[in-house]
């Protein structure tokens, strides 16, 4: 609960403060991405930090994956770079040194060195971005041994996480959605971990577990209130990181509720709700008294049109509607209600304005 | 070039010595105990010997898959070193790298590593590193002329150079990458030196079978990257003498001209060394054969410690996931 030290503050600002007092309190770590000191420095997440700590926060030349080689190697020499990328999308032309180097590195020459890196990366959808500006790669990346990636809802979270994510040596990927940049939450002032590699719930409730990450908690907790006033009681699992996986409170949910609908703001094949699925499937299948479902994007690149991301982007009342037919209940049919203000599919609430 | 009796010795035995242990792993090779590809430097000795030659203990180098004469260039440990061909819990890597991840920390080899060009921005950032730390140590990369194709190549020299890093890059060229020639892979304008000094940075090119050649080069770059004037980049012609990958040469294959192959060996870094160091007194035979003595009883106590040492338990398959 929110008490005299905690204040209200978005998301992004949860980021930006948490990065600050990294800053401030081991000179070994350093800000570098695109735009990092620029006018609008990343959503606002990283600005001020230049006037504030100098040449420790700088911007560097459009080259993903030699900048993210020269992050790992810095890390090799006692540095704890915070590597920063304003869509996930550019992130793909460094998969060579993050997979090949930074998540081997540690493994590969028989744990004598580490690789202390932070790579955020940010997520988005919606406002027309399309196929390449609107991807989560989160599983791609969460597939990949040696990784850890975590994905904050909260602005509490998105603090906690990220300061755990600085001082852990290993590399991190940080991954933030932009319909969350704008979310408020209460925050402490003083610096504080959260642990990389636990789930939170959201809300508790015994008919069924809704497990997801991100922007996508938020849907849940949506679907839940609406469940609620049809005496379904949702419980909602925040994994928080995607890996490591806390597979002991999933199956703890799911042995509790005997109910799973895994939630993702990605696409369904091989992804974060496949694997929440397997878990479950593995761990405690007989259990269950319907057939697991997965809410995430369909299995097709982002479509740009407003009129297309309608049908696209899986929303609370696509949870509401699997949640229903495990219950025998008619399904929700139109989507807008869910949406106060009720302005479209496209964006997080009625607040935000393009561009994106 | 005056005679520096205790330099030419130095870069003598450092060849040899790198030779002799290639040979070694030749000879073993077949005995499919080592279970892991290996890439033979016979040929190319005179590049890492006379570029080490320069370096301070602590100074840090990066590598790629043909490593092992860097590695013992810069004074790693030839029992972890062999051990870890071996896939012991006493090699460099505890069995979890094998030939392609060299790593000896004591003398700032920070590791070797087989995607093409895949080591040269993180030698780069091990050079940002250390100057952001105001070390004074200089980075040295070593890679092979097909890394020169890839993209991360010309990423890394442009950063470099726009903070005048600490770093010397050291390409090899042997002409093939795998099978593929030279010929096929760049235009034959094509000058690396031009791209280095594009991204204005230093640029020398050298005979890479003239270890004291080499050294004199590297010497001029590593002291003009040491002094914060910023990198340099350094092309050595070379040659393998040896298959890509494995113990055997490979003529059968053809891809490689006899004319060409004989060219090259007559060229031999190490025969030629040592023929000049007798001609002008500074050994003689009777020395060269205890020199060769001497190292073939170290590489010989290396092999047993590496056949004698114990495999990695089975529970290291999942330990150093996470520091």
């Amino acid at each position: 609960m929110p008490n005299n030290r905690m204040r209200e503050i978005t998301y992004k600002q949860a980021i930006l403060e948490a990065t600050s007092q990294c800053l401030a309190k081991d000179r070994m770590v350093y800000v570098i991405g695109l735009g990092v000191t620029d006018p609008k420095g990343i959503f606002g997440t990283t600005l001020g930090l230049k006037e504030k700590y100098g040449s420790r926060v700088m911007d560097m030349p459009v080259a993903e994956n030699a900048m993210t080689g020269v992050a790992i190697g810095s890390s090799l020499v006692g540095m704890r770079p915070i590597l920063t990328h304003q869509r996930v999308d550019f992130t793909v032309l460094s998969l060579d040194q993050i997979i090949n180097n930074a998540a081997k590195w540690h493994y590969m020459f028989g744990g004598k060195m580490k690789v202390p890196l932070v790579i955020r990366m940010i997520i988005g959808m919606g406002w027309g971005q399309g196929p390449q500006h609107s991807q989560n790669l989160s599983s791609l990346l969460a597939s990949i041994p040696g990784l850890k990636v975590v994905m904050p809802a909260t602005a509490y979270d998105a603090k906690g996480l990220l300061i755990s994510a600085v001082e852990d040596d290993n590399p991190v990927i940080f991954i933030e959605h932009r319909w969350l940049h704008g979310t408020y939450g209460y925050v402490p002032k003083k610096m504080y971990k959260e642990p990389i590699g636990k789930s939170k719930i959201m809300k508790r409730g015994r008919d069924v577990t809704i497990i997801s990450s991100s922007y996508m908690v938020l849907e849940s907790l949506r679907a839940a209130e609406l469940l609620k006033k049809e005496g379904i009681e949702a419980e909602v699992m925040d994994l928080r990181s995607i890996k490591p996986l806390d597979e002991e409170s999933i199956i703890k949910s799911v042995r509790k509720t005997h109910r799973l609908i895994a939630v993702d703001g990605g696409w369904m094949n091989f992804g974060v709700a496949s694997e929440v699925i397997a878990l479950a499937a593995e761990k405690g299948c007989g259990l269950l008294k319907n057939n697991p479902q997965r809410i995430t994007f369909p299995d097709t690149p982002i479509p740009t049109s407003h009129a297309l991301a309608k049908h696209y982007y899986p929303r609370a009342v696509d949870i509401c509607n699997s949640v229903r037919t495990m219950f025998n209940l008619p399904g929700i049919p139109e989507k807008p209600s869910v949406i106060k203000g009720g302005i479209g599919f496209d964006v997080p609430d009625k607040t935000f304005k393009g561009p994106f | 070039m005056k005679i520096n009796k205790k330099l030419f010795l130095a870069l003598y035995y450092q060849m040899l010595r790198i030779r002799m242990v290639e040979e070694k792993i030749c000879q073993l090779y077949p005995e499919q105990e080592m279970r892991c590809p290996v890439h033979i430097c016979i040929g190319q000795e005179g590049i890492a010997a006379g570029v080490c030659a320069n370096l301070k203990q602590d100074d840090y180098v990066l590598s790629n898959h043909r490593s092992h004469g860097h590695f013992l260039a810069k004074g790693g440990n030839l029992k972890a070193m062999l051990a870890e061909l071996y896939g012991k819990a006493s090699g460099c890597s505890k069995g979890k790298g094998g030939s392609m991840h060299l790593v000896d920390l004591n003398v700032n080899f920070l590791g070797s590593t087989p995607i093409v060009a895949g080591m040269i921005p993180v030698a780069v950032g091990v050079a940002f590193g250390s100057a952001l730390k105001k070390e004074k140590k200089v980075t040295v990369v070593f890679f092979g002329d097909a890394a020169t194709e890839e993209g991360v190549f010309s990423e890394s020299l442009n950063f470099a150079a726009l903070k005048k890093l600490p770093i010397v890059f050291v390409c090899e060229n042997n002409r093939y990458s795998v099978y593929s020639p030279l010929s096929a892979r760049q235009p034959k304008e094509r000058d690396n030196l031009m791209i280095a000094k594009g991204y204005g940075i230093y640029a020398q090119r050298g005979d890479g079978n003239d270890a004291a050649s080499v050294y004199q080069i590297t010497k001029k770059a590593v002291r003009f990257a040491r002094n914060r004037k910023g990198p340099a980049f350094l092309q050595f012609d070379t040659y393998r003498y040896r298959e890509h990958c494995g113990h055997s040469f490979d003529h059968e294959l053809n891809y490689r001209s006899k004319r060409e192959f004989n060219y090259w060996l007559k060229k031999c870094p190490l025969g030629n060394f040592e023929k000049k160091l007798i001609k002008r007194g500074v050994v003689d035979k009777k020395e060269i054969f205890l020199i060769r003595a001497k190292v073939q009883q170290e590489i010989n106590m290396a092999v047993e410690f590496a056949k004698k040492s114990p495999f990695p338990e089975k529970k290291e398959v999942l330990t150093d996931i996470y520091a």
